[in-house]
């Protein structure tokens, strides 16, 4: 398949660079790649076809601008249609003034529950909300344990009752205990169930009967498929849901099953998980999750990736450094020791709008020598040197690439790439971090998105180093590789 | 064979293309029409048996699309002529319709677009402008899955001395554990020692939830204290397993997503740390896979062989909605047989997997 939806709608429009219409006939091809795009990205069938309709609809006769190139054009329009129905983002947990507001967590087994539990208590926690986690998950052995433990470890009370063998009797007493210890909010772990189990739907029904939750969310594993239309109307019907919150979206799984279960219960989604700590919850941004459907990549994420992997106190003096042109090689170094984690380059390509196709490149074995060679190259040099570069003369190089065994221009890059870098970075740091998350994000729907490739940047692509003419090489053969293939796809 | 079946519409034909349309079933070439229109015999009833034994077409090895190609030959045989559509009183035409309702069916089951696709191309091929009927093609092809599906080898391959050694690995809420206490059941039930290793030292109350297993079981589990070294917990559940001489070792891991590089080598670390205690550990790495996951699992599987040598599958959840039909990529791309399917929540709620029983459920609709 094509590295990203992007590359393979370029090569289907590459014939109408600019001109005329969106019509029909020449739409046909980009629409089955988006098709595609989206099925691999496990969005029902039926979903996908009438989104597909609304898509061509929406998109026919359109003109294409001349600034635009056709498949932008298509790009964005598919990316906008997502977001609109992936929309409205609604993230409040809608609490009552008085009493206690309960929230039930259903979903199908290994779905993440019980984590989620945890995970909405952190945020009740942080803005100082008592909650209560009720155990109503007498299934699973050491269900119970479990919901004990997180609520040990965050700190939140956690009732229940290992001899009461009815969840709703449990669900009840836990929603009494609330109200006599002042919980603000109860949360009803249930136990997993198949969607087609009528006997344990039927017990859902009767928590949601007898105890009257005030929220009800559906739980569902981002890498659900074909089937998550099934169980998620399932329990749409069953129930009447408030809410969707997506787990394990930390990975590579894209989450088209997010759209089957839009399309299917029409509720809002709430939040999304992305890790097992506690605090991996986030309100739900239909723009970040279209563009990971799309394969488009995220910005947005890409950017909290890049800020989970330094730690706070470190990112603040490297920011200060930065931004008093005090950062030197040696930061530079650190840097890109933490860069150099393997698989992390390439997750960040993924994650950013028209890398993807360097991320195949970046986790090669030669990118990781590149980095070493620089890392090995800055090692080489004195203190003195490391602090104040231009006192590197073609002497000091020589030296330098000797000690680490390098050739010179690889020394004399770094130099110059260094240079570079070091006024960008100036312009970079001395911003909040909400500042940057805005400038990332406007820069995200400014039309960064719209234009994968960068074109529209003139900004050097690729691993912060210069590309040597043996990976120029074979990023042309990984290029035409690609076109090869698209070609073969099509037949 | 369906449409030969109806005999109330050939007796509403004119005799003579009756023959042409019933002979044709046994026939591939166009010349023995001739032939048989002369001898008039008309028997349809030993004609439709004839069909179903004629020859067909066995392909021993090749990829999906190839193995398809070779199951269709025989509803290409029955379907040499168009002619013979016209007396038919059921199916339906081949067209693009026909097609985006075939290839709607094969994606529901998750096999993913590149399968659907080489599937629905070949029909169209082989097809287009014919009539035939769509639970027909399907059957054909539910055929051909099963015989893709019968391995060599379902059952779990054992140390030819001393304790064999099962890892299993999965993602998060796959259902490893749970596949263990019910593996480990049947295990224990077929007259095997089994010791069970509480390797999942992250996830809250992991060990506690496989100790209750082991109790139900009656079988021994060795635990190490929480946020414990994996590695070290397996060591010694080898260890012991060698000790008491054991059967069967089966290690639990805790739950990590494939992309978590840091935690995929942990897992290699837990193999090498086995394979010093006896030296063609693990025999078994079971890679436990939802059946409701997508078109992610491929990734899983890629991701989990590469670190942990997968050597099967427990396609865990099959009892529910979804089908499970990545496996058929799976298979293609990485040649990793599923050995158990999970069934249920119960301790019996584990069988061997049956190609028949999954092919034919896959495209049930």
């Amino acid at each position: 398949m094509f590295e990203s939806l992007s590359d393979g709608l370029q090569s289907a429009f590459k014939s109408l660079s600019g001109k005329g219409k969106l019509t029909e006939s020449n739409m046909r091809e980009g629409l089955d790649i988006v098709q595609t795009a989206m099925l691999e990205a496990d969005v029902s069938y039926q979903v996908v076809q009438d989104f597909m309709a609304h898509v061509s609809e929406r998109a026919l006769g359109k003109r294409v601008l001349l600034s635009l190139r056709p498949h932008e054009e298509l790009v964005s329009i598919v990316h906008s249609e997502l977001i609109s129905i992936l929309g409205p983002v609604d993230p409040s947990l809608h609490l009552k003034k008085e009493g206690p507001t309960i929230i039930m967590l259903c979903g199908l087994q290994g779905s993440g529950k019980t984590t989620t539990c945890g995970k909405l208590a952190q945020l009740l926690k942080e803005e100082n909300i008592k909650p209560l986690l009720v155990a109503a998950d007498l299934q699973r052995p050491a269900a119970i344990d479990q919901l004990h433990v997180i609520g040990k470890q965050l700190g939140v009370p956690v009732y229940s009752d290992k001899e009461n063998k009815n969840p709703v009797k449990v669900c009840q007493a836990g929603v009494e205990k609330a109200k006599a210890e002042d919980a603000r909010v109860v949360i009803l772990d249930t136990a997993g169930r198949l969607a087609i189990d009528k006997e344990l739907m039927a017990e859902l029904q009767r928590i949601d009967k007898r105890v009257g939750p005030d929220q009800v969310y559906l739980v569902v594993d981002g890498m659900t498929g074909q089937d998550a239309v099934n169980s998620a109307g399932a329990f749409n019907e069953a129930l009447e849901l408030d809410g969707v919150v997506m787990t394990k979206l930390d990975g590579d799984a894209r989450g088209g099953a997010l759209l089957s279960v839009k399309h299917v219960t029409g509720v809002p989604i709430k939040f999304i998980g992305t890790g097992e700590h506690f605090d991996a919850l986030e309100p739900f941004r239909p723009e970040g999750m279209a563009g990971r459907i799309l394969q488009m990549g995220d910005m947005v994420a890409a950017a909290r990736e890049a800020h989970r992997i330094v730690d706070e106190k470190e990112r603040e003096e490297l920011e200060a450094k930065m931004a008093s042109g005090d950062f030197t090689l040696d930061d530079f170094k650190s840097m890109m020791e933490k860069v150099a984690k393997p698989g992390l380059m390439g997750k960040m390509m993924g994650l950013m709008p028209g890398m993807g196709q360097f991320k195949d490149v970046l986790e090669s074995d030669e990118a990781a020598g590149g980095i070493r060679q620089t890392i090995g190259a800055i090692n080489s040099m004195t203190m003195a040197e490391r602090k104040n570069p231009k006192e590197i003369d073609a002497q000091r190089r020589t030296r330098i690439a000797k000690g680490a065994g390098v050739q010179t221009p690889v020394v004399s890059q770094l130099i110059k790439q260094f240079e570079v870098m070091k006024p960008l970075m100036q312009g970079m740091a001395g911003k909040g971090a909400g500042d940057r998350m805005k400038m990332m994000q406007q820069l995200q729907s400014s039309g960064a998105m719209n234009d994968p490739n960068m074109q529209g940047m003139k900004m050097k692509k690729g691993s912060g180093k210069r590309l040597s003419p043996s990976e120029r090489a074979k990023q042309k053969r990984e290029r035409e590789k690609l076109v090869r293939k698209m070609k073969r796809n099509r037949k | 064979m369906a449409f030969w079946r109806s005999k109330k519409n050939q007796d509403d034909e004119v005799p003579q293309s009756k023959s042409t349309a019933s002979n044709d079933a046994g026939n591939e070439i166009r010349p023995v029409d001739v032939q048989t229109t002369a001898s008039q015999s008309g028997a349809t009833s030993t004609e439709g048996s004839s069909k179903s034994s004629g020859p067909q077409s066995k392909s021993g090895s090749g990829g999906l699309f190839s193995k398809m190609r070779g199951a269709l030959s025989k509803t290409r045989q029955a379907l040499n002529t168009d002619i013979r559509d016209l007396f038919k009183a059921e199916g339906r035409l081949v067209d693009d319709k026909f097609l985006k309702e075939l290839f709607s069916r094969l994606i529901r089951t998750d096999m993913g677009v590149a399968s659907a696709e080489a599937i629905r191309d070949d029909v169209a091929q082989r097809l287009r402008a014919r009539v035939v009927s769509l639970e027909e093609v399907l059957e054909t092809i539910t055929e051909q899955t099963q015989s893709m599906l019968i391995q060599e080898s379902t059952g779990l391959q054992y140390a030819e001395s001393g304790p064999t050694v099962i890892l299993v690995v999965g993602v998060n809420g796959s259902g490893k554990t749970t596949s263990i206490g019910k593996l480990a059941h049947h295990l224990h039930q077929s007259g095997q020692k089994v010791v069970l290793g509480a390797g999942d030292t992250f996830r809250a109350a992991a060990v506690e939830q496989l100790t209750v297993w082991a109790g139900r079981i009656g079988c021994e589990i060795v635990t190490g204290k929480p946020e414990a070294d994996p590695a070290s917990v397996a060591y010694q559940t080898v260890d012991r397993a060698l000790s008491i001489d054991a059967d069967v070792a089966i290690i639990d891991t805790a739950g990590r997503l494939q992309t978590q590089t840091n935690l995929m080598q942990q897992l290699e670390k837990i193999r090498r740390v086995v394979e010093k205690k006896i030296d063609t550990a693990p025999h078994e790495v079971l890679l436990v896979l939802d059946a409701t996951a997508g078109q992610n699992a491929i990734s899983q599987a890629r991701g989990f062989s590469d670190a942990a040598g997968c050597t099967g599958i427990v396609l865990a959840k099959l009892d529910g909605s979804a089908k499970g039909g990545v496996i058929l990529p799976i298979r293609e791309q990485f040649q990793l047989p599923v050995k158990f399917v999970g069934l249920g929540e119960s301790i019996d709620d584990i069988a061997a997997f049956d190609a028949a029983a999954f092919a034919k459920a896959l495209f049930a609709p």
